[in-house]
Parts: structure tokens; sequence; C-alpha cells
């Protein structure tokens, strides 16, 4: 009857689709540190990776707005202005918008160089949907903790990333000078 | 769970009782994991048998009472309401005693004024209480104002559904507050003591400004993350429709307890 969400289906497929949701946001920012480390190349899935977060944020939400809440507009309005984590997720909710709507063709050739600045964002929306999975826990186990340090990997990555490949680039291009 | 006779005792319920594969798979027991489903899967080692309370503290006759004693107690059938503090709540017939029955015999002493209750220690048995980042520190302790404790409607509960209690619902013996939060209900208890000051509580200790003493249940104060002024009752309504409605002032027994706060500032002692 549930179809395996438990005895409370609504809160069980919310949760469901929200970590869903984090972790191909997760996936989508593994994809640079993998290629640059190990030299395995995902990129063409990229994409879809973020739009499937989005998607899945876009559910969360929609669950959470229409089966939880019942569309009580007032009760979604007082938890967003009241209730920190909930601020949080749907701050990151409207920042996946503009992410989405430049995840096309057209929008990366028109907007050059202005594209990769604006989905940088994806940092900043990968931050704050960590905190707000951790503060919609009662206590801190190893579940949120482990969230937390991939999290802090990936993003601290995006911080050592070049000071690292100027490091690593000079030793790979001296190797044929000595061989010679 | 092994078959349990009880008579019906007072406190008529006029609701459907929750289903019970909902009452013994849908459950908060942090000591065997934090998931709603991990004590009904977790909890298979726990041996609630041999068991022993201990009631001690400010009581002229302490006393340490075997199960098989605490079984022989005048047990009766009460169906109760069961708020969670998360928002959702159940209608459960349990089976015992009120623990006024049990204070009674210890004779408190003029000085006690609260009652503090402990949960057992086993990690061996309960895998929630070993591990990397333990949720809550153990063991889980709660308390109750005297006349809290003494009242008719708080029970030791001892079985459920017409049999003994189910590991993962705090067998051999728990407590219920219908009038509180759920996480008040403490299980698997091992130690009560009378003493004379507001004991220390788990959830206080972990997040204060979240989880009071008092943790009366009470729909015009909010959860600092949520509403309390609604609830999802487990079992009720369809499948992702389910059933949510109004949450009652002190569960719903108003009548029975509001007088033990009066005068008191509810919203700052929530």
């Amino acid at each position: 009857m549930t179809g395996g969400l438990g005895f409370n289906p609504v809160k069980g497929l919310e949760h469901l689709l929200g970590i869903w949701a984090l972790r191909f946001l997760i996936a989508a920012l593994v994809v640079t540190p993998l290629r640059d480390l190990t030299g395995i190349n995902w990129f063409r899935y990229r994409r879809a990776l973020g739009l499937l977060g989005f998607y899945y944020v876009l559910f969360h939400f929609t669950v959470y707005v229409v089966l939880d809440l019942r569309l009580d507009i007032h009760a979604v309005w007082a938890d967003i202005v009241r209730r920190p984590y909930i601020t949080i997720g749907m701050a990151c909710l409207i920042l996946l918008l503009p992410l989405a709507a430049t995840s096309n063709g057209w929008s990366i050739r028109s907007l050059g160089p202005r594209w990769n600045t604006l989905h940088k964002l994806s940092y900043i929306i990968l931050a704050g949907a960590v905190l707000h999975f951790v503060l919609a826990r009662k206590s801190l186990t190893l579940e949120p903790a482990t969230y937390i340090a991939i999290a802090a990997v990936l993003l601290g990555y995006r911080i050592v990333r070049k000071p690292l490949q100027k490091w690593r680039r000079p030793k790979r291009h001296n190797q044929p000078v000595r061989q010679t | 769970a092994a078959p349990l006779q009880a008579k019906p005792g007072p406190y008529k319920l006029d609701e459907k009782l929750t289903p019970k594969e909902a009452v013994t798979t849908y459950n908060n027991f942090y000591e065997f994991g934090v998931n709603k489903s991990d004590p009904a899967q977790n909890s298979g080692d726990f041996k609630p048998t041999p068991w022993a309370v201990a009631v001690e503290g400010l009581v002229n006759k302490p006393k340490t009472f075997g199960l098989e004693e605490l079984m022989k107690m005048q047990l009766e059938e009460r169906t109760y309401r069961m708020r969670c503090v998360e928002g959702w709540s159940m209608v459960i017939p349990w089976i015992g005693f009120p623990l006024k029955a049990l204070l009674d015999q210890v004779e408190p002493q003029g000085s006690a004024k609260y009652v503090a209750f402990e949960t057992i220690v086993r990690p061996s048995e309960m895998p929630g209480q070993s591990g990397f980042l333990q949720p809550l520190s153990w063991p889980y302790i709660e308390g109750l104002r005297l006349d809290e404790a003494a009242h008719p409607l708080t029970i030791l509960a001892v079985g459920l559904y017409g049999e003994t209690l189910p590991n993962q619902n705090g067998a051999p013996i728990r407590l219920v507050v219908p009038w509180k939060y759920g996480f008040k209900s403490i299980k698997s208890i091992v130690k009560i003591k009378l003493v004379d000051k507001q004991p220390d509580t788990t959830w206080k200790n972990a997040n204060a400004k979240e989880y009071g003493f008092y943790s009366n249940v009470n729909p015009a104060v909010d959860h600092p993350r949520w509403s309390q002024a609604t609830e999802q009752r487990i079992g009720e309504g369809s499948g992702l429709f389910p059933d949510r409605r109004p949450t009652l002032p002190f569960n719903g027994y108003a009548e029975e307890v509001a007088s033990l706060y009066a005068g008191m500032d509810l919203k700052a002692n929530y």
C-alpha cells in the first residue's frame, strides 16, 4: 500500500527525494576532480546529473508543499521565514533555477565565460543543501557527518585545484625533457 | 512477545486503534538506531529477561523489584493517544499499572519533589549504543515532577495489544505519560530515583532550546523547527494523503491534567 515507504509514506517520500537530490548534486560536483585526479572523464554526464539534482529538489519541495503541508501556503511561508533549515533549503532551490535554465547548449555558447562563473553557484548550493540536511536532523550521526565530509572534500578541492595543477603540470612536462 | 491478559482500565478512548504492525515497526528508540525501522530490525538480540528495576533515593523503603513481581501488579488495559514531538501520533492499547502503585510501596519522603528514570545501557545487545558518533549520551534519562508521576494517567507499561512489550517498544517495562511528547515515556527502565531537584533529561541535555523538561503536548508552542499545531495520525487516511488533524492541548487530556500546571507559563516551561 505504501510501496516500501513505511507507515509515514509522505515523510518517507519527502526524505527519499531529498537525499537523492543531495546525492545527484554531489555526483555532478565529483565529475571535475575525478577527471583531474584519475583521468576518468564523465563530463558528458555532468549536465544530466546536475539536472537530476534539480528535478529531485523540485519534487522534494512539491511533496513538502502539496502532500506534507496540504497547500497551506501560510504554513509554508511561516516555515520559510521562521525555520533556518527551511530558509536555506528554499534558497538552494531558488539558486538552482538559473542553473537549470542555462543548462542548454545555446546558453553555454551565448554566455561564454560568464556561464562558468554563473555555475560556480553550484558550490554554494551544495554547501546549503548539506546544511539543510544536517539541520533537519535531531542529532549528528554518522550519515549526516559523512555528507559533511564529502561536501568539505569537494568544495575544498576547488580551493586547492589551481595551485595543485600548477604544481603537477611542470612535473609532467619535465619528464620528456629528462628522457631526451 | 507472550500473551498477556488485563482487564480494561479507566480512560476509555473512542478512537480507532493504530494497527499493531505500525505500533511495532515505526519507532523512535535510538538505543537500536536512529531510523524509524531500526528498533524493530535491530532489537532481536536484546534480552528483556531477567530484569529488575531499582527504586531508590528519597524514599523510606528503597527496593529492587524483579520483573516477576512487577508483572503481578494490578494490570489494566489503557488505550492512550501517543503524540511524538516530530508531529505524528498513534492510538495504542497499553497494558500496565499506575506508577503511583509502585511509588506507594517505597513511600516517598516529604523532601522528594521529582522522579528520575534511567534506561539500561547494554551496547552488546543495543547496536545504537556503540559505534562512531553516538546520537545521544547514554544512559537515556528522563524525569517527572512527583505530582505528574503520581497522576492516575501515568502508567508503567509491560505490554501492548494483549502481549508483553516487544523489544522495540521498550521491553520489558516502560513509562507512558500520554499528555507529554513521546520521548518523555522512557523505555526499558532499570532505575527510578526520587530526588529533590529537577533532574537532567536526555533531550534537554542534547538541545535545551528544542526540548524542555515539561514537554507537554501543546499546539500553541511550536518546536523551533516545525509547527506543533497539527499531527499526522499514523495508519489513518490513505497512502500519500494520510490523516492530518489538529493537535489537542495536553494531547486531549487537558481535563485531567491542566490543573497540574495552573499559574505556570507554558510557553516558558515547554
